[in-house]
């Protein structure tokens, strides 16, 4: 029977893999590339302890690092090391999922929010707020943990029910179709209250300010078990990256790839967003930044992408700490301005390798 | 051949069972509200031979609001149809030219500046909040297909830097609505859910206006987007002039979805899903054109009748259109492996 997604195919892609070659970093580039993002987000970590609205002079602040006592009024390990902390582990977790994503889906727009994660978590917590009426921190982790996980097993159940979960198109069609009707009931909950409306609208824009660590511990359970998963997905991705059929020629088991995959961004993506709220921005850009350093093996993907991540949410805590005069600006506007017009210019300037 | 054939016959019921529907949810649409129609009234309304109260229920409440949902789900589908066509992706609607989001940050900066002292605010929302709309909209489209411009367009970069522009533009919505008054933020975000209660005949004109120009406009470049699946080396090489053809489809696409847009507020979902429909319903080989328009009107006309009938407060349009489409084409898609099975 006739396939309804002749545009899924993507002649470009094999055109184009046959008239360039595509450019294959050598391994000592590679590694090079990963010192250097490493360097970068270590930077990035110094500067996220050191600066922020309190103005606390640098000796001070390794003064109040070494010993908790010495802390001038517990900005240091009250305020900057835990958003420090949740910082990197959020920016890693969106970097590696959205790696995953895009292998898996092979699809440029696919963002990890793709499975309904986010609009499950936002549910959660505007429920938890119009019924509750609660808006702690603590509550909304928990339930935008669990809000992530119901909304990606139903969007993996309809996709199973249909073509199985070996094709891509489905998988993102289903998830796309859930997200609309999560914001849709959403939308209608923030409308018709205006409490709701309140807390809604903070937690959205996704931010670091004011989190602790308390309860971050179930998050970054999730989020070292989504590790774990897509540490075993690498080689799976790269057998996918042929395409669906030379994959299974391959001897790639599909069903397994694809749950193994599915399981590593839900994981990683569920905690990252019941830390900050949605942030889906890292995941659709820090792969495609990585793919143009380290080429398209996912063993230097995966870490060059959550190497990104994590410095390029930390940068922009930094600047929406220091722009915002009293009030700060949350990371995850700083992260769509100043991302978003640095994404524009490096596919301006560059030739983007296609996925 | 035949194939081909039994295909193009499928694509021809589909569209007419489509406009079939589109017209009956519009007559629908105009019996249902708060003062008692019933069809005949309607029809004879219609003919010229109604009262003086009901000629002013049928002729300025229930029509512009009818016909209005009917020409912006139909300016939606289509536009969504030629997105997902060209980008040759499912996922590729209209938004991603950075359209929905333009018109949103204009929009929302008018609605939560202007009640303030901001010059910018008020200055914006003088001119009316559907002409900020579409001008946000159309500059932003223009800004990111001229940022996507090096010595051509190329899909895959142009879906890019959407996506880019989108993020950046969202970004200040969403913290634009986190910092206004919480009544403004109420406004902004009714409007961004998309809504047919606030229109009128003024508001209707400009849709109709692009869709009678723009629709020939895209069935006469239906054949080339056929070969513009091939890739746009394929299609060069058959003596095609892919820029000229993918400049008239995105400007098509862009207008259709400004006009709809800053007559409604973003109703978003239906450019993604009308297309997906009309697609599986007719088993081609993309989403076929005009079916996905009338598939885009039924869904938004439907809903809104749908919400006027039965919910019980005013219930915007966006969401009963996300509420009924997305299970449909859940529906659709779990169906799929039953037939495919089969064959």
């Amino acid at each position: 029977m006739r396939q309804g997604y002749a545009y899924t195919v993507h002649p470009d892609t094999i055109q184009r893999s046959a008239t360039q070659a595509p450019r294959r970093p050598s391994p000592l580039t590679r590694a090079v590339v990963i010192v250097v993002l490493a360097l970068v987000t270590l930077l990035a970590t110094v500067l996220s302890l050191l600066l922020g609205s309190n103005l606390i002079d640098v000796g001070a602040v390794i003064g109040a690092l070494l010993d908790p006592a010495n802390d001038p009024g517990a900005v240091v390990w009250g305020s900057r090391v835990p958003r420090t902390v949740l910082g990197l582990m959020v920016g890693f977790c969106l970097g590696i999922a959205g790696a995953v994503m895009q292998g898996q889906t092979r699809n440029p727009l696919a963002d990890p929010g793709i499975f309904g994660v986010s609009a499950g978590a936002s549910l959660a917590v505007v429920i938890g707020v119009y019924v509750l009426g609660t808006s702690s921190v603590i509550t909304t982790l928990l339930l935008a943990l669990a809000g992530a996980l119901v909304a990606s097993v139903v969007v993996f159940g309809v996709a199973a029910l249909g073509r199985g979960l070996t094709s891509p198109v489905p998988l993102a069609i289903a998830g796309t179709a859930v997200t609309a009707l999560l914001v849709a009931i959403t939308s209608y909950l923030v409308l018709s209250d205006e409490t709701t409306l309140a807390a809604y609208r903070i937690w959205v824009v996704g931010s670091l300010s004011g989190r602790t660590l308390d309860g971050a511990g179930a998050a970054a359970l999730f989020a070292l078990a989504g590790l774990v998963f897509a540490v075993a997905n690498v080689r799976s991705l790269n057998s996918l990256a042929l395409g669906t059929e030379l994959a299974h020629g391959l001897g790639e088991n599909l069903v397994r790839a694809r749950i193994v995959g599915l399981l590593a961004i839900t994981l990683l993506t569920a905690s990252a967003v019941a830390i900050t709220g949605p942030i889906g921005f890292i995941g659709l850009t820090a792969p495609h930044i990585a793919r143009r350093f380290v080429g398209g093996d996912h063993q230097w993907l995966l870490p060059a992408s959550g190497l990104i991540g994590a410095a390029l949410l930390l940068l922009c805590d930094v600047i929406g700490r220091m722009i915002g005069g009293n009030a700060e600006v949350p990371v995850g506007v700083v992260l769509a301005v100043v991302g978003g017009i640095a994404f524009i210019v490096i596919v301006r300037r560059g030739k983007v390798a296609t996925l | 051949m035949i194939d081909r054939r039994l295909w193009r016959g499928r694509v021809v019921i589909v569209t007419l069972a489509c406009l079939v529907a589109a017209v009956l949810v519009g007559l629908i649409g105009i019996v249902v509200g708060s003062s008692s129609l019933t069809i005949p009234d309607v029809v004879v309304t219609l003919f010229g031979g109604g009262t003086g109260s009901q000629e002013l229920v049928v002729f300025e409440l229930r029509m512009p609001r009818v016909l209005g949902g009917l020409l912006v789900g139909a300016a939606l589908g289509l536009a969504g149809a030629l997105t997902q066509t060209f980008a040759r992706n499912p996922l590729a609607t209209p938004d991603i030219l950075g359209v929905t989001s333009g018109a949103a940050l204009g929009a929302v900066a008018a609605i939560v500046l202007g009640g303030g002292s901001y010059a910018v605010g008020a200055g914006l929302l003088s001119l009316g909040l559907p002409v900020v709309a579409a001008l946000g909209a159309i500059g932003t489209a223009v800004i990111v297909y001229g940022l996507a411009w090096r010595g051509g367009v190329d899909s895959y970069r142009l879906i890019l830097i959407g996506i880019g522009a989108t993020a950046a533009l969202m970004g200040v919505t969403n913290y634009l609505i986190a910092r206004a008054q919480i009544t403004e933020a109420q406004a902004a975000s009714q409007w961004l859910v998309g809504s047919l209660s606030g229109i009128s005949w003024a508001s209707v004109w400009p849709v109709l206006i692009a869709l009678v120009v723009l629709v020939p406009v895209a069935l006469l470049q239906s054949s080339r987007l056929d070969l513009g699946l091939l890739g746009d080396e394929m299609a060069t090489g058959l003596g095609m002039a892919v820029q000229r053809h993918k400049l008239l489809v995105i400007a098509c696409a862009v207008l259709l979805t400004a006009a709809a847009v800053s007559a409604s507020g973003p109703i978003e979902f239906v450019a993604f899903v009308a297309p997906q429909i009309a697609l599986r319903l007719a088993g081609s080989g993309r989403p076929p054109l005009v079916a996905s328009a009338l598939m885009g009107a039924l869904i938004v006309a439907g809903g809104d009748a749908f919400a006027r009938a039965v919910l019980p407060d005013e219930t915007p349009v966006g969401i009963v259109t996300a509420v009924i489409g997305a299970p449909y084409l859940i529906w659709l898609l779990t169906r799929r492996k039953h037939r495919e099975s089969l064959t």
